[in-house]
């Protein structure tokens, strides 16, 4: 199908190279410079030869900030464990409720599943904001705003129309003609539902449940608005470091490299799933 | 998430197992239910506040004021540039974003292992939070040492303020927007590409018919649905882009950034006006609806044609 000529091939050779360079360099050269000290970073012209340093990641994680202005008390690494606790316990809470929601929007044909499923996905279109600034009057009001709890409730709303959608899509593929002889066989619905379509849907569950941990883990306005200093996760910690810090640029990079090595690292792991997850839907036409 | 399983929902068939009872189905969506109750009640507080003279520092003023607060929009300038630099920020970034994406799904359409292995790395800047991307940018802009203000400088290009420079502030989180999410519009039509029929492509290439007939009348139509529903995902989110040009700019310099969230944002918690925040954001969810509503018209016009039914 494709006779390329050597310019042909010369051309697209250098578009995939200045492609990779511009998706790629960011990441490399931030991660530079977490390795680096302040005079490194700024000293001109840049090297790219340096000695590498782990003073940056050290004085990350033991809290202690040495600036010229004098020593800053730091809690990255409670943003850091903030955001593992948040993102595990939102998705863990969506699979329990969503995946049984999932299940009986795909087998059952009752008119509240559609206009669940409507009402989700309009609102997975609506400003976040529209939500969130009454919801911030009414956390203020019920103390949730420093509670995990709260977070976690509205990380819902990221969380669960995302595994409601794809899992629903895998439930939908799968013949329920095996769940049907299974039930002949004497077994109840929750048997048939946990033994048969559970195990059947998992490649799509792990898919919806990864999708929705990174999209819980890089997301900045929900806590930015809800939670209260001491529970808030890495996205709105390395804004406020920022702030704080003003001129450690050694430290900030290392904190963001912190900050997305996670999801970064799963989204390699789990290429494959997430590319399903990413175009489910959008392209199975 | 999905789009076109909602608009085929009605086409599936679906099979009612034997039950006990006829409740299953409510019982286990039950959970949804509440969440979907849960979104409700503040989107129609948001709706109540939108008509109501509301700000946190003077309590006693509240009251209701009809469609007062959407009226004086009409005559403020801070409106209209809001609505303005929101239009123009999602018209840049989607264009940008889809010919890019486009181009990069074409360059790694043969499943060769460079080109799947270059597609897995793109996932990297979609899969970093929007909120550290803008950071990272910062960093590398950063006037005194950043490399690409050392970089541009190179080539004769001093003082280049980038993000706090109003002339340049529109173009730097557009990059940044550009840099996260070309990769998703490149994975939805890699996609689409690599699973439309070859025999029309086989069939051209016999009758050497020429590369750019080829392009235009074979790939882009048939890629159309694919291509409509990226950029509905794209349009949608970008209209209501806050975490980079608020991890960037907060909205700034002066307003040159003010989009419809940002300024929302500010003006409830900045200038404690409940009522006008509101009242904003409700402007920018009828938007949101129009153009997804246009869209998916379209949408549903291209895949009738696709399926030789129009």
């Amino acid at each position: 199908m494709d006779h390329s000529s050597l310019a042909g091939r010369i051309f697209r050779g250098v578009a995939l190279a200045l492609v990779l360079v511009f998706f790629m360099f960011p990441i490399v050269w931030i991660l530079m410079m977490s390795f680096q000290t302040n005079e490194q970073i700024l000293r001109i012209p840049p090297r790219i030869l340096f000695e590498p340093t782990l003073a940056n990641y050290q004085a990350l994680i033991s809290g202690h900030l040495r600036t010229t202005a004098g020593n800053l008390e730091i809690s990255f690494m409670r943003n850091l464990m903030n955001s593992f606790v948040l993102s595990s316990a939102a998705v863990l809470l969506a699979l329990l409720l969503g995946v049984p929601a999932a299940y009986a929007f795909a087998r059952f044909k009752f008119r509240l599943g559609e206009s669940i499923a409507f009402t989700l996905l309009s609102f997975r279109f609506a400003p976040p904001l529209l939500v969130l600034l009454p919801l911030s009057l009414y956390y203020q009001q019920l103390g949730l705003n420093d509670t995990y709890f709260g977070i976690v409730w509205v990380y819902q709303l990221i969380a669960l129309p995302l595994i409601l959608w794809i899992v629903r899509g895998y439930f939908e593929d799968i013949s329920p003609d095996i769940e049907h002889a299974y039930r002949l066989a004497g077994h109840s619905w929750r048997e048939a539902f946990t033994r048969i379509a559970v195990p059947l849907a998992g490649p799509g569950i792990a898919a919806a449940g990864l999708l929705s941990f990174i999209f819980c883990w890089n997301n900045f306005v929900f806590a930015l608005i809800l939670a209260s200093a001491d529970k808030q996760p890495v996205t709105v910690g390395a804004l406020a470091f920022v702030t704080a810090s003003g001129i450690q640029y050694g430290q900030i990079a290392a904190a963001i490299v912190l900050s997305v090595t996670p999801t970064l690292l799963l989204a390699l792991y789990a290429q494959r799933y997430l590319v399903e997850g990413l175009s489910l839907g959008a392209v199975k036409g | 998430m999905s789009m076109v399983q909602l608009l085929q929902t009605n086409a599936l068939p679906r099979r009612t197992t034997r039950l006990r009872g006829r409740m299953l189905p409510y019982l286990l969506s039950l959970p949804a239910l509440l969440v979907c109750i849960a979104i409700l009640v503040p989107f129609v507080t948001a709706a109540v506040y939108s008509l109501q003279r509301y700000r946190l520092n003077l309590p006693y003023l509240r009251g209701f004021i009809g469609v007062d607060n959407y009226i004086d929009f009409l005559s403020d300038p801070a409106f209209w540039n809001t609505l303005r630099i929101s239009l123009v920020y999602t018209a840049l970034t989607v264009v940008l974003e889809l010919l890019l994406g486009l181009g990069i799904a074409l360059l790694l359409r043969r499943p060769t292992r460079v080109h799947n292995a270059v597609s897995i790395v793109l996932l990297l800047p979609l899969m970093t939070a929007p909120a550290i991307a803008a950071l990272m940018w910062k960093l590398m802009t950063n006037p005194s040492f950043g490399i690409l203000s050392y970089l541009v400088s190179l080539f004769g290009v001093h003082d280049f303020k980038w993000a706090s420079d109003p002339s340049s502030a529109l173009f730097t989180v557009v990059l940044v927007d550009v840099w996260v999410y070309t990769p998703f519009i490149m994975i939805l039509l890699l996609a689409g590409l690599r699973s439309l029929p070859r025999q029309p492509f086989e069939a051209a290439a016999l009758d050497g018919v020429p590369a750019s007939f080829v392009f235009f009348r074979i790939t882009l139509p048939m890629l159309a649905p694919y291509i409509i529903t990226a950029s509905l995902f794209r349009l949608l989110d970008s209209i209501q882009q806050f975490d980079i040009i608020y991890a960037m700019t907060q909205g700034g310099p002066g307003d040159r950034l003010m989009v419809f969230q940002v300024q929302a944002y500010l003006e409830f918690f900045q200038y404690t006006n409940v009522g006008r925040s509101a009242a904003l954001l409700m402007i920018l969810w009828l938007i949101t609806n129009i153009l997804s509503n246009i869209f998916i018209k379209n949408w549903l016009r291209l895949r009738a044609r696709a399926h030789g039914h129009a």
